[in-house]
């Protein structure tokens, strides 16, 4: 009787798959999985325990940081915490702004997560394809709050830098391109048989999985849940714009895959939609106390970013520092499913079935 | 000095433990020496004052000089009746919160109290010792008169606004407790007072959930339900720890409710407690509620609620891992993370890194 | 060349075969250099990019830079690695793949060997690369290594026999397995070629000339991905350049094996345009089959590693056995 020795595999914390800093431990049997213990911490950086010395402001910069890939909706999450907690109105132009660098955000999110997985599958050209469109997004932001990657583009109660006429046209221009551009990709890839094969029916699980491990996001959805915190608990101007959320049906990673396309074409809708009813004029700030002191109580809000529910938990006391600043981060939550997923699967599975999940090691460990 | 006399003075039926108090007292009274002059003064005073004996005890290991800075102190231990027989029933809290708290009490006040020495185990639990009684007393006579009464007091009118703090503290945490008791909506968590709330459309909601956490888990389940308004009146109840597991299975599968997907769980160092808050939310309904559930500081226990909804698995190892709450019935609770080797839990208030540059 | 093969062998005659030898080397060094600059370029085409244009002219010396670095680089051997077989095993992958070129013809008169069974020698040959790859990955003492050593044994021994079966129906057609004889019985008209006839046989065996090639889409040994460079992890410097260096030598044979087997070798497309000569033929003809190498790993993602046996299994080896068994019927009706 021929017996295998079980593998002990160490994937990462260097290695081009990763994502970021992050480890798994893997028990190998031959090739196929019969452990997987992922491990974090790399990157923790002590977010919420600076944040207790930090005024709401000061703490702006550090959300940046945390899902770098998608630092607009990070830097929201916090804002719209706060002015929850206070009562601010928040401008209409302000608010317009805000909805746009989403969105924008959103687009460029998952053009890169686009790029990446397929590079992990092995396909190297689709990443450059993807960083080549993320790269204009990337000029527009540089143009408006001087940064590429960590905007520390919003403040409580507004924006900071208020956008251009020129810069309006500038994202009305790139609507079309990027359109076209998803009709390119999906000749591409999404036709394309080894792709196929490679992602139909890996990482499958249902729905009541993935309510039970509080996924969020295309993980959510793509087992047929409806659940885009866009639409069911609309914040910012989510009310006022058509768009469908798509929603998957078999919850393997081609549902992954086809949500998170089918999203940048809905957030290209809202922009198109956003840019129309733009207004003309308006403040970038609201009516702030020079000094930010929220009341004290507490408050938990959550938004949707591109990775899943991204929620912000204040504990104030009424200082102009939160007592306690907890982020709620989609990809800490959704990784939880790794381990269960990986039982059984084939290491190249691994890559696929991590990708799949879209994580941000910075999110993860916060 | 003070101490025998104390003793002496003491009143009747408390000799004995007077003994044993004036022991600890002696002890502890090098020991504060440097530090808490404010602390012990106050107490010498109040003591001096109210001419009040086996709180003395305690208070009299605080021997050393004056300074009449921290009143809610002294006017606690000015309240001292039945603390002798008091202080070995009521409930701790741990000597650093104590301090801690005092400390900060002293700071904000303007006190000229210096901060407390850095952590040190045998000087924190000799000062748990000392912290004990007048809290425990404090609580006592509040559940006892209601609404305390500071002691008679110079007329100061700093020292008389310090008091009204502090006997609103007081109310607060006598509020809690006939709320706990009575199992009344009391104030929102996190503030000392507040008016009663309006009604609000959500209130129903509360009541439905309180109803049937009641049902579930027993009738003293609840330790508080309000409408946390920062936050679209959101439901928020404290739960007891001991019927959380209860309470979450209710939630969850209960029809009305079914709260099967548990957004958020995070951990709140509150100096004289920890919490855990979680955030649930329905995703056929739509609707949400926050669960929070107290842990006691010294030895932070909170049943796991791992096995109702497995989201929590991590996020409970991350409150561990940086508040030190043990999550009873965790599948695999070990620290996420910091390292594993990691001593201390960096998210506490009172966190002393070992490695000062670290 | 060709017809001092018939001669006694003396020592002059030994000395011009010596001198063949080393020009081909030379030449096939060359290719290397070139074929690897090229698949840079074109990739960096394809990707919206320029490839390397700074190391000389238009960047063409940017292998020869690349090389050099790799050669000064230090040694090093793993402490717990098995020292003798990992030294050995690209030298031992490598030696295989010069050796292959011998019996490939350019044109009528230009080859080296005339083996009656050239093809067989081929395929014979380019198994043993087979056995150092898994050596290189076992003597790395690194599992990353070992498993990419083990998925590429494994992705080769599947893919030969489809290769292999592939191409007996061109020796039926052709009734012989020297490769001149083959290349020379293609007609000169390209319908006539023997692709067109073999179509099934020409497909698969492209896909398994890929495959054994360890190119994208089948490029599992060293998947970079996942196995952070699988069998030569471990292995720098020259000993890695070696690796490299195998690697492309064996594009240079596989697709002159092609242009021998399936695209009519030196022959024109068109037969009034034989005035130009058979090796410009044999060049275009072999530029293409690495033009499209080159385009298949620039645009196709990675198979899985048991979809790839499938694939191999599964598919083109009935399809080979099929085609054989097809062009054994129409020789056996129409021809014969």
């Amino acid at each position: 009787m021929i017996r295998t020795e079980e593998l002990l595999l160490n994937v990462g914390p260097q290695h081009p798959s990763t994502h970021g800093v992050f480890r798994i431990i893997v028990k190998l049997d031959g090739e196929v999985i019969t452990e997987a213990t992922p491990v974090m911490g790399y990157l923790h950086r002590g977010t919420e325990k600076l944040a207790e010395e930090l005024t709401y402001t000061q703490i702006i910069p550090y959300t940046d940081r945390m899902d770098y890939v998608s630092a607009m909706t990070n830097n929201y999450v916090l804002c719209h915490a706060v002015e929850t907690m206070m009562g601010l109105a928040v401008p209409e132009r302000a608010e317009f702004l805000r909805l746009i660098v989403m969105e924008l955000q959103r687009v460029a999110s998952h053009l890169v997560w686009w790029g990446t997985y397929l590079l992990d599958i092995g396909a190297m050209s689709p990443f450059l394809y993807a960083f080549r469109d993320r790269e204009t997004i990337v000029n527009l932001f540089n143009e408006l709050s001087g940064a590429r990657l960590t905007y520390n583009y919003m403040r409580v109660g507004g924006v900071k830098w208020d956008a251009t006429d020129a810069w309006l046209d500038k994202v009305r221009d790139f609507l079309p391109y990027m359109e076209k551009k998803l009709v390119e990709y999906d000749h591409l890839v999404s036709g394309n048989e080894i792709f196929l094969a490679r992602i139909r029916g890996v990482g499958r699980y249902d729905a009541e999985t993935a309510i039970d491990y509080g996924l969020s996001g295309a993980n959510l959805r793509c087992t047929g849940v409806d659940w885009d915190l866009r639409r069911t608990k609309p914040y910012s101007l989510y009310e006022r714009f058509e768009f469908d959320v798509p929603v998957g049906r078999t919850g393997d990673c081609h549902d992954r895959y086809l949500i998170r396309l089918e999203e940048i074409r809905q957030s290209l809708r809202i922009l198109r939609q956003a840019l129309e009813q733009f207004p003309s004029g308006g403040e970038t700030m609201g009516k702030v106390p020079r000094v930010i002191r929220p009341p004290a109580g507490e408050v938990y809000v959550a938004i949707e970013s591109p990775r899943g529910e991204i929620g912000c938990h204040i504990v104030s006391k009424g200082k102009q520092e939160p007592y306690r600043l907890k982020f709620r981060r989609p990809s800490f939550v959704n990784l939880q499913i790794l381990p269960k997923l990986l039982v059984g699967e084939t290491m190249t599975n691994l890559i696929t079935i991590l990708g799949g999940i879209d994580i941000v090691v910075g999110e993860v460990d916060c | 000095m003070s101490d025998e006399e104390k003793k002496e003075g003491a009143k009747d039926d408390l000799e004995p433990d007077a003994t044993s108090g004036s022991q600890r007292s002696n002890d502890l009274s090098e020991e504060l020496t440097a530090a808490n002059d404010a602390e012990r003064g106050e107490s010498r005073l109040s003591a001096a004052e109210a001419g009040t004996e086996s709180a003395v005890l305690e208070t009299g290991a605080n021997t050393d000089t004056s300074d009449p800075i921290d009143l809610e102190r002294e006017s606690r231990s000015g309240s001292t009746a039945e603390s002798g027989v008091e202080h070995r029933e009521a409930d701790q809290e741990t000597a650093e919160a104590r301090a801690a708290r005092a400390a900060t009490k002293a700071a904000t006040e303007g006190g000229a109290a210096s901060p407390p020495a850095p952590a040190d185990p045998e000087r924190e639990a000799k000062l748990a010792a000392a912290a004990e009684a007048p809290a425990a007393r404090a609580a006592a006579k509040a559940a006892a008169e209601g609404e305390a009464a500071g002691p008679p007091a110079p007329a100061d009118p700093e020292r008389e606004a310090k008091l009204a703090v502090a006997a609103e503290a007081r109310a607060a945490r006598a509020a809690a407790k006939a709320a706990a008791e009575g199992g009344t909506p009391s104030a929102a968590s996190g503030s000392a007072e507040q008016p009663p709330a309006a009604t609000s459309p959500r209130q129903p909601e509360l009541d439905g959930l309180v109803a049937l956490i009641r049902d579930a888990a027993g009738p003293d389940a609840i330790e508080s339900a309000t409408l946390n308004e920062l936050n679209g009146d959101l439901p928020t109840i404290i739960v007891q720890s001991d019927h959380l597991t209860a309470a979450a299975n209710a939630l969850k599968s209960a029809p009305q409710t079914r709260f099967t997907y548990l957004r958020n769980v995070s951990g709140v160092d509150y100096e004289t407690h920890l919490e855990v808050v979680y955030h649930l939310v329905s995703l056929t309904t739509g609707r949400d509620a926050a669960i929070k559930v107290k842990a006691d500081r010294e030895q932070p226990q909170i049943p796991s609620v791992t096995p109702i909804w497995a989201t929590a698995n991590w996020n409970e190892r991350e409150i561990y891992d940086l508040l030190g709450i043990h999550f009873t019935g965790h599948p695999d609770l070990r620290r996420i993370m910091m390292p594993d080797d990691w001593e201390g839990h960096p998210l506490r208030k009172d966190y002393a890194p070992l490695d000062p540059e670290v | 060349m060709g017809g001092m093969l018939d001669d006694t062998l003396t020592w002059g005659n030994a000395f011009v075969f010596l001198l063949w030898g080393v020009v081909l080397l030379v030449l096939v060094l060359g290719f290397v250099t070139y074929a690897i600059y090229f698949e840079r370029k074109i990739i960096g085409w394809m990707q919206l990019r320029i490839g390397p244009n700074r190391v000389g002219p238009l960047g063409l010396l940017q292998t020869v830079a690349d090389i050099l670095k790799l050669l000064i680089k230090e040694d090093t051997i793993p402490r717990k690695a098995d020292r003798v077989l990992f030294m050995l095993a690209p030298a031992l992958a490598y030696v295989p793949a010069f050796g292959v070129l011998a019996v490939i013809p350019y044109t009528q008169d230009l080859y080296f060997a005339d083996i009656n069974v050239g093809l067989l020698y081929y395929v014979a040959l380019s198994g043993i690369t087979t056995i150092a790859i898994v050596l290189g990955g076992w003597a790395s003492n690194n599992k990353y290594a070992l498993l990419g050593g083990m998925r590429s044994a494994a992705q080769m021994i599947s893919y030969e026999v489809p290769l292999v079966i592939s191409v007996v129906g061109v020796i039926m057609m052709s009734g012989t397995m020297n490769l001149r004889g083959i290349a020379e019985q293609q007609g000169d008209w390209f319908w006539q070629w023997n692709f067109l006839p073999q179509i099934i046989g020409f497909v698969v065996f492209v896909i398994a000339a890929v495959s054994e090639l360890n190119r994208t889409p089948f490029d599992l040994p060293e998947a970079e991905s996942e196995l952070v460079a699988g069998y030569h992890v471990e292995y720098s410097g020259f000993r890695f350049a070696f690796f490299m260096l195998t690697e492309y030598v064996y594009m240079y044979a596989i697709a002159a094996l092609t242009t021998v087997l399936f695209l009519g070798g030196w022959h024109a497309p068109l037969a009034f345009l034989d005035f130009v000569p058979g090796i410009v033929w044999f060049l275009l003809k072999f530029a293409l089959v690495v033009f499209f190498l080159i385009w298949l790993r620039g645009t196709m993602p990675r198979i899985r590693v048991d979809q790839l046996m499938g694939l191999g299994w599964k598919v083109l080896l009935p399809l080979a056995i099929l085609n054989v068994f097809v062009t054994a019927v129409y020789l056996e009706l129409f021809v014969k």
